[in-house]
């Protein structure tokens, strides 16, 4: 397998299916490892993080799970094609910049994947389509106890899994589920969301955009502790607390129908009209409008187009993405203007 | 505004609650506010990581201005003062060289420090054999006890053998695999 399959394949996680989809974007799982032994990365030197990197990548090439997988240093990574991983959920931005003795793993279906030589020696993730949190764990855990066999983690037997920073300390675990909360948001509830969470245990973020800012009210809810319960109690906490958001999110979006009928379709139907019409669009823009695109099917507006399709141009409009589509680099500006082009030809504007 | 649980001292804590998918804010005073999260840790032991954090932060200054911690963790080279600033630990030693503080700070970021979740495949033969080495010392400690020199000799030999095959597992088993 190359880099440049993944542009031909779709990522699982758009599949737009899974359960509760019009709301849940995807769920991601991952777990912190690291080998026995060995200094962790922040406190190896260069050739004791390069001898670490060769033995685990020996150790993943033993599991069966990843046979026919991709294994990339990350330094021989173009900054496009790094950009392009980040976009896709497969490396994260800091692991894309600091690229010294860095390693990353993609399994040939592009479920799982592995950071090498993170802040932890391993971070083993899988994303699955819509709300699937048991499902993602069940694949991690298979994978984790493979890799086990044939590396030997850092595991105390009174605090569990060793991890550079605390914070992981115990079961390693981070699940987080993507949700698109555009009800709460309009109605300003998603304040009272971000602080009730933070006092269960629980963080969120904005998804696309920086600090704060939630770009196309795309939100992120992850578990914080990770000692003293057990993998299984953790996730059910976190499913329980989604599950209320995302009711809520739903009956908000049915009241909200009901009182504001011609303002919401007002609103769903200029937004599709500009996508459909633009010449030249930004990315931030763009995720704004597929925003409101996602809510008009899920309320029964926009009976054209399905979340499948809108998932699929959320991601490939990207700039990465796009340049990858389109296989050159193309300058910022025109970039604009060839994504307008893409996005109407997804869209079956004539 | 008085605090709503005690109605005498003035509300000073100001915390949102989810019940029954309603956000309610609610209004204490410092004290009762105390006792309302401890509650809230006994029901699923969430942990107000803020709060936690805050006094990690704390620890951090304290520990930039008080005494040097002398401890160095002999893998890694790492004092305690060390991780406290950049927050990161040095090396899975660490965490037994530094295994007082850290189980306190565990408490405070997760509201625990004992694990009850899974265990890696190659950690449960290790631990299964560790408890069985304990035993044996146990064992022989009762054995010289009752003066019983010849088989606790015997069971010398045996606890040897088990210690160094556990010393050859920690050390080194994947690690001559370069690739
Ligand atoms: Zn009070
Ligand atoms: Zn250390």
């Amino acid at each position: 397998m190359r880099l440049d399959d993944l542009i031909v394949k779709r990522s699982e996680w758009l599949r737009g299916e899974g359960p509760e989809s019009s709301i849940a974007m995807s769920t991601r799982v991952r777990v912190a490892r690291n080998l026995k032994g060995r200094l962790y990365f922040s406190r190896a030197n260069k050739k004791e993080r390069e001898e670490t990197l060769n033995i685990l990548f020996a150790g993943v090439k033993k599991s069966s799970f990843f046979k026919d997988a991709l294994f990339l240093k990350v330094r021989e990574i173009s900054d496009t094609d790094k950009q392009f991983l980040v976009e896709r959920h497969l490396m994260s931005r800091e692991h894309a910049e600091d690229i010294a003795s860095k390693g990353l793993v993609i399994e040939e279906k592009e479920i799982a994947s592995i950071l090498l030589n993170e802040e932890d020696h391993i971070r083993l993730q899988v994303i699955e389509s819509g709300f699937n949190v048991l499902e993602a764990w069940k694949a991690v855990d298979n994978i984790d106890t493979d890799l086990s066999k044939h590396m030997q983690f850092d595991f105390s037997n009174k605090f569990g899994y060793l991890t550079s920073c605390p914070t992981n300390t115990g079961t390693g675990l981070r699940a987080s589920v993507m949700l698109h909360l555009s009800a709460l948001a309009m109605t300003s509830q998603i304040d009272g969301v971000f602080d009730a969470i933070s006092k269960l245990g629980l963080t969120m973020r904005g998804f696309y955009g920086e600090g704060t800012e939630a770009i196309g009210d795309f939100y992120q809810i992850s578990n914080q502790v990770a000692l003293g319960y057990s993998e299984e109690d953790i996730l059910d906490n976190l499913e329980r607390i989604i599950k209320k958001i995302i009711s809520r999110e739903r009956e908000t979006r049915i009241n909200f129908l009901r009182i504001k009928k011609f303002e919401i379709e007002d609103r769903i139907q200029r937004s599709y009209g500009t996508l459909r019409s633009a010449k030249i669009i930004t990315s931030s823009e763009t995720i704004k409008l597929l925003s409101a695109i996602r809510l008009g099917i899920d309320l029964g507006i926009i009976k054209d187009v399905d979340i499948k399709k809108i998932n699929e141009v959320l991601l490939l409009t990207q700039p990465a993405h796009l340049q990858k589509v389109a296989g050159k680099e193309i300058p910022p500006y025109e970039r604009d203007i060839k994504r307008s082009d893409f996005i109407r030809e997804k869209l079956g504007v004539a | 505004m008085k605090c709503e649980m005690c109605k005498k001292k003035d509300a000073t804590v100001h915390l949102t609650e989810v019940i029954n998918e309603k956000v309610s804010k609610l209004h204490l005073c410092e004290d009762c506010a105390k006792e309302k999260s401890e509650e809230m840790h006994a029901h699923f032991g969430l942990t107000d990581l803020l709060a936690g954090l805050m006094e990690f932060d704390a620890a951090i200054q304290e520990g930039a201005t008080g005494e040097d911690v002398g401890v160095k963790c002999p893998s890694c080279g790492m004092t305690y003062f060390d991780f406290q600033k950049s927050g990161r630990l040095g090396c899975g030693n660490c965490y037994e060289i530094f295994s007082k503080e850290l189980g306190e700070l565990l408490v405070k970021i997760h509201g625990s420090n004992k694990h009850v979740g899974k265990m890696p495949f190659k950690g449960k033969e290790v631990v299964r054999e560790q408890e069985k080495l304990q035993d044996l010392k146990n064992n022989l400690k009762a054995l010289v006890q009752a003066e019983e020199f010849e088989k606790a000799a015997l069971l010398r030999d045996t606890i040897k053998e088990i210690e160094d095959k556990l010393e050859g597992k920690t050390s080194s088993d994947d690690q001559n695999v370069t690739g």
